[in-house]
């Protein structure tokens, strides 16, 4: 038997568990930016709840008052593309959103999202999810069901993996004394 | 070993060969945090347990994004940030000095051979000095301040070698611009670039800066340029360092190797939504513009201003449109006053407000309205960048968007 693609991804999604039941899907296309995701003029704003009234605001409107928790972002290439503000991960947070489904993350939202907790999953063939679908989440087993179609996707890089497996960056940081500068 | 610089820096600093790919916990020369970002990474570096910053001196505050506070939420955000600067020990230069990374650089926070961090994606910029930065979100710094130190995946290195002669009115900006179009919008995602190459040596700071602000706009995790005579003439007065040798092998492992030549480059201008869209001005030449903002990190210095003046000439700005000029921080700010170029633009009808970010983020003033277009020497025109989603954005040089501002359409610096 051939071995299973195992990701084992554990507490960044404590509520709701790694697998998000009866959710659906907002697709959105190509290069996203996180101007999109939430706009300038809302970063006074630090708090999860109160930024994901403003999530997608000018981009897709509907968003912010329709999304439930456990609802899955699928975008496109280089989701997440422009700032470094970590109110993008946080607006989705506020929506109960958990995972995000690209494929391919720009990098200052990807590390953002696992230290707040949202799991960024690379799917190569996320352009094929459509808007609205249901979507299952198995992890461990590597792949995504949408509208009963199954799709591999990607590990997450090794060294992220004790951060998600801490449940994020704070907790992680929590458990550390200090930082062994240089380690490998 | 061969190496590139970026492997270089962290090897040096951690006294033992390293490679792109490796991921290590390396020790931090400096922080920057201002006031969009700080707070939440104020906030994180609480939530770890943080008692006490890993060093005060190393750590760089400011507020440039909403200054003058335009709304009680920014007044809100600047007083925490102050008490935890106060109660910290960390100089806070506030709402005096300008754009944060403009001031970074100024203030000698970054120099060659450092690996500097900062809660802004175009911290990369301070690889114009030849250091190794990066933009960080605010949990990540939240640790960073904690420990002074940030885990990384040391990154593959793409080398664009720029040579050739720039023709008139073309400079840096039209060099990334086009550097941009070319390598896509994600083309260097994990990657840094070395600009490096005739021209490149020949740039100074304020065009090395230029460059390497635009790295992220490719996706890349750090801009850098080997540091050289010019570099180190640059930090004297700004810290106490003995230059030494800092480059890339030329038989080191780079990602890609790619090479231009900028002798038949044409003015560039970023068409809407995004920044690798670049195309020449003649493509766009007459799009009527609503306002022109000329400043920003990208091109707020006053070799950008004194471009732009040129262009300008004995001409006015047109009355039909709102042109915004913004020097990038208090000492460009300063040059430009002393060199009469303030008062030039005043008289042309500019509105010249003090240093800060002013509209190139849509966050505080200068936001445009549905159906408007700007025309802006800044690094970013996604929808909704600079006020409304129903707007557009062009991105250009400072010489470019001077010339449209006497106009009122794009227009070819070359032909004013
Ligand atoms: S000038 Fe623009 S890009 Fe630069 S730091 Fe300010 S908002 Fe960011």
């Amino acid at each position: 038997m051939a071995a299973k693609k195992s990701i084992p991804v554990r507490k960044i999604a404590p509520e709701s568990g790694p697998v998000a039941k009866n959710a659906r899907t907002w697709k959105f296309g190509d290069n996203i930016d996180t101007d999109a995701i939430i706009p300038g003029r809302f970063l006074t704003i630090n708090n999860p709840d109160e930024l994901a009234k403003h999530a997608f605001e000018g981009t897709r409107d509907e968003y912010a008052k329709k999304v439930k928790p456990g609802d899955v972002i699928v975008g496109g290439r280089n989701f997440g593309c422009g700032s470094s503000r970590e109110h993008a991960p946080l607006a989705l947070v506020g929506g109960g959103v958990k995972v995000v489904v690209a494929r391919s993350f720009a990098r200052i939202f990807f590390r953002n999202s696992i230290n707040v907790g949202v799991l960024p999953v690379v799917c190569p063939d996320a352009d094929k999810i459509a808007d609205g679908a249901a979507i299952r989440l198995d992890i461990k087993e590597g792949f995504i069901e949408a509208d009963n179609k199954k799709y591999a996707i990607e590990p997450v890089p090794e060294f992220m993996q004790g951060i998600i497996d801490a449940g994020g960056l704070v907790e992680y940081a929590k458990g550390l004394k200090e930082t062994p500068a240089c380690t490998r | 070993m061969s190496a590139t610089i970026v492997e270089k820096i962290f090897s040096r600093k951690c006294g033992k060969e390293i490679r792109a790919g490796e991921v290590v916990m390396a020790p931090l020369d400096g922080a920057m945090i201002h006031d969009i970002t700080g707070p939440l990474a104020i906030q994180k570096f609480y939530e770890m347990g943080g008692k006490k910053v890993f060093d005060p001196k190393r750590i760089i505050m400011l507020f440039d994004h909403q200054i003058p506070a335009d709304s009680i939420e920014a007044a809100n955000n600047h007083v925490y940030m102050r008490k935890f600067a106060f109660e910290q020990d960390i100089h806070n230069y506030d709402i005096n000095e300008g754009v944060c990374h403009q001031v970074t650089i100024e203030k000698g926070r970054a120099a060659p051979g450092e690996i500097v961090v900062g809660a802004d994606s175009h911290t990369c910029m301070y690889g114009a000095t030849g250091a190794f930065a990066t933009g960080i979100g605010s949990t990540d710094m939240g640790f960073a301040l904690k420990f002074g130190a940030l885990y990384f995946k040391v990154p593959e290195t793409i080398r664009a070698e720029v040579s050739g002669k720039f023709p008139r009115r073309v400079g840096a900006k039209d060099l990334i611009l086009a550097i941009a179009h070319d390598i896509g919008a994600d083309g260097a995602t994990y990657k840094a670039i070395e600009f490096t190459g005739k021209i490149v040596r020949k740039l100074d700071m304020a065009g090395r800066m230029t460059l390497c602000n635009m790295a992220i706009e490719m996706g890349g995790k750090a801009g850098i340029v080997a540091p050289d005579k010019i570099t180190w003439e640059y930090m004297k007065g700004r810290r106490k360092m003995k230059p030494f040798e800092l480059d890339s092998d030329p038989d080191a492992t780079f990602a890609e190797k790619r090479s231009y030549d900028v002798s038949d480059l044409e003015p560039q201008v970023a068409v809407p939504h995004n920044v690798d869209t670049g195309v020449p001005v003649s493509k766009v030449a007459g799009t009527h513009v609503d306002q022109v903002f000329i400043g920003s990190c990208t091109n707020g210095r006053f070799e950008d201003l004194k471009e732009a003046a040129e262009v300008l000439g004995k001409k006015k700005f047109s009355p039909k449109i709102r042109t915004i000029i913004i020097p990038a921080s208090r000492d460009e700010y300063l040059k430009t006053l002393k060199a009469g170029l303030i008062e030039k633009f005043v008289k042309a009808g500019a509105l010249v407000e003090a240093p800060c970010c002013g509209p190139c983020m849509g966050g505080a003033f200068g936001l445009i309205a549905p159906g408007e277009v700007s025309l802006s020497t800044s690094n970013r025109n996604f929808k909704g960048r600079q006020g409304s989603t129903d707007g557009k954005v062009y991105l250009c040089s400072p010489a470019t968007a001077a010339a449209s501002a006497i106009t009122g359409e794009i227009t070819d610096p070359r032909e004013v």
